[in-house]
């Protein structure tokens, strides 16, 4: 009688051990868009100066099935809908010169290869450049047009057509150099432990990758696959914003989008990720 | 002599108004451990659970399960498992590790509940602004701390 039960609760928590751990990993799957583009998902690699990670995760294997799915084909994702969007202003004079982006850079697939290196240091203006800095330098410079918010739906929109015609190539940012004081900086605000709760980006996204904080299944926080089309929001969501609300969650005081603090931050994540396919935009809860 | 005597009868009224709660900067630890209750009156586990399992209050099941909590959905597992808390720990123990657990677990992920200095950027709550140092209270008041400890002790296997 005694042996049995302690049979079966050993039985109980093996099945215990295994609902947990499938529960907990992240998915196994592969990533092929429109059955042509194929995403490097997974590394079994990080890169040797990222000391806390041994292989890559984009956030794309912590969803659930059906979010993962959504990527498979554009028809399906929601963020193809800002892709087009910016097709039609990417087309559009603007501003005091008359000119559209395609006056000047043609097709928008002549972007491809822009967004694996971004943010880079733009020598002309001696600072750390994002993605949307060069679309806003552009802007204002050559077309004499208005700046765009770093959050406005058009930027956003750009920042995904952009993306999307470099799905499939490998983040590949240089931290050398001139970018090296800021891969530093950035590197420092990762492990520091902001707000009343104490933590880091380090704490939940390299000690807990693949843990659940509540509902959370908690990914390395790539930012391979920005800008990621929130189905929460029902928007596009950019790298910064995303930053912004998870160190709010730390009951800190956040850092605005544009600011030299997440410049710095953008790039030492974007390193974390060197090797992973570009993804965006891509899909998440 | 005359003014001292009456701010000794001062600090005592205040402290006497504040049911002789220990103030987070006033909390001492043994090894992690806090002997005294913060607040001199007994914990009450029913309410304790509340706050474990309330996303305003303590939240401690995002990171942590507890068997106990049936209908409690999405329990996280950044933490150990609290079943059996109350076997592996005193009283006293669970107190410190529930008032600033890095006294007991050097670098541990899980926050202080019962402190109010030494932040880095402390918001004002989770609205993503600067709150005023002077302004942070505690996360948890020191009976909810007395709640959630007469709680983890309920917890045996
Ligand atoms: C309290 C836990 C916590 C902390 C601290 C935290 N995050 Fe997050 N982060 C999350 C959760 C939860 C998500 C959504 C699920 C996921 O992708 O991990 C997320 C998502 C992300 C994503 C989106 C990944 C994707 O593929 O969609 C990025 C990028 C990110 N975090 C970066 C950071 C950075 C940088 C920091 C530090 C400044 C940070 N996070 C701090 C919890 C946290
Ligand atoms: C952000 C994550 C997090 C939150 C929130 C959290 N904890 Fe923890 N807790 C941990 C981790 C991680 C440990 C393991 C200690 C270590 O080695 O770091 C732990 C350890 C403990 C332990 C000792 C566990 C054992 O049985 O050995 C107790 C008791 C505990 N926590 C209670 C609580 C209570 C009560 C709350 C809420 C008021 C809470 N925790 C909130 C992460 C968390």
């Amino acid at each position: 009688m005694k042996k049995r039960t302690l049979a079966t609760t050993c039985a109980a928590t093996a099945l215990a051990l295994v609902g947990l751990s499938a529960m907990a990993d992240p998915a196994e799957d592969e990533l092929v868009i429109n059955g042509d583009i194929t995403i490097v998902t997974h590394t079994t690699k990080a890169p040797d100066y990222i000391e806390g990670l041994s292989e890559q995760y984009s956030g794309w294997h912590f969803r659930e099935d059906d979010t993962r799915d959504m990527e498979r084909d554009d028809f399906d994702n929601p963020g193809m809908l800002g892709v087009e969007a910016a097709r039609d202003s990417w087309a559009e004079a603007d501003g005091t010169e008359g000119k559209s982006c395609a006056s000047c850079h043609n097709e928008p697939e002549s972007m491809a290869g822009v967004r694996p290196v971004m943010p880079k240091f733009n020598t002309e203006k001696g600072e750390m450049y994002t993605l949307e800095m060069y679309i806003n330098q552009c802007r204002t410079e050559r077309m004499g047009a208005e700046a765009w918010g770093w959050d406005d739906a058009a930027m956003v929109n750009m920042t995904a057509l952009i993306s999307s015609v470099s799905r499939g190539m490998p983040v590949n940012v240089a931290i050398d150099g001139p970018a090296a004081p800021y891969w530093e900086q950035g590197k420092e605000m990762y492990y520091t432990r902001y707000g009343q709760l104490e933590l880091s980006c380090a704490n939940c996204h390299e000690q807990n990758y693949g843990n659940h904080i509540r509902a959370d299944h908690l990914s390395q926080g790539q930012t391979n696959a920005f800008p990621t089309y929130r189905l929460k929001t029902a928007s596009l969501n950019s790298i910064h914003n995303r930053f912004k609300g998870c160190i709010r969650d730390t009951r800190a005081e956040t850092f605005k989008p544009g600011s030299a603090e997440f410049i710095a931050l953008e790039l030492y994540v974007a390193s974390r990720g060197n090797g992973l396919s570009v993804e965006g935009p891509s899909v998440r809860n | 002599m005359k003014r001292q005597i009456a701010a000794g009868l001062l600090m005592s009224l205040a402290a006497g108004m504040s049911f002789a709660e220990t103030a987070p900067g006033d909390v001492s630890y043994q090894e992690g451990a806090v002997a005294q209750s913060l607040t001199g009156q007994p914990g009450d586990a029913a309410e304790g659970a509340k706050v474990m399992s309330s996303r305003a209050l303590g939240n401690c099941v995002a990171c942590h399960t507890v068997s106990a909590m049936p209908d409690v959905a999405f329990q996280g597992n950044v933490g150990p498992t609290l079943d059996g808390a109350g076997d592996r720990w005193e009283e006293a123990q669970l107190r410190g590790i529930v008032s600033n657990a890095k006294m007991t677990f050097e670098g541990t992920v899980m926050p202080s509940f019962y402190k109010t200095s030494g932040f880095i950027r402390p918001g004002d709550g989770y609205t993503g602004k600067a709150i005023d140092p002077a302004a942070i209270t505690p996360i948890l008041g020191a009976q909810q701390i007395e709640d959630v400890v007469a709680y983890l002790l309920t917890l045996k296997e």
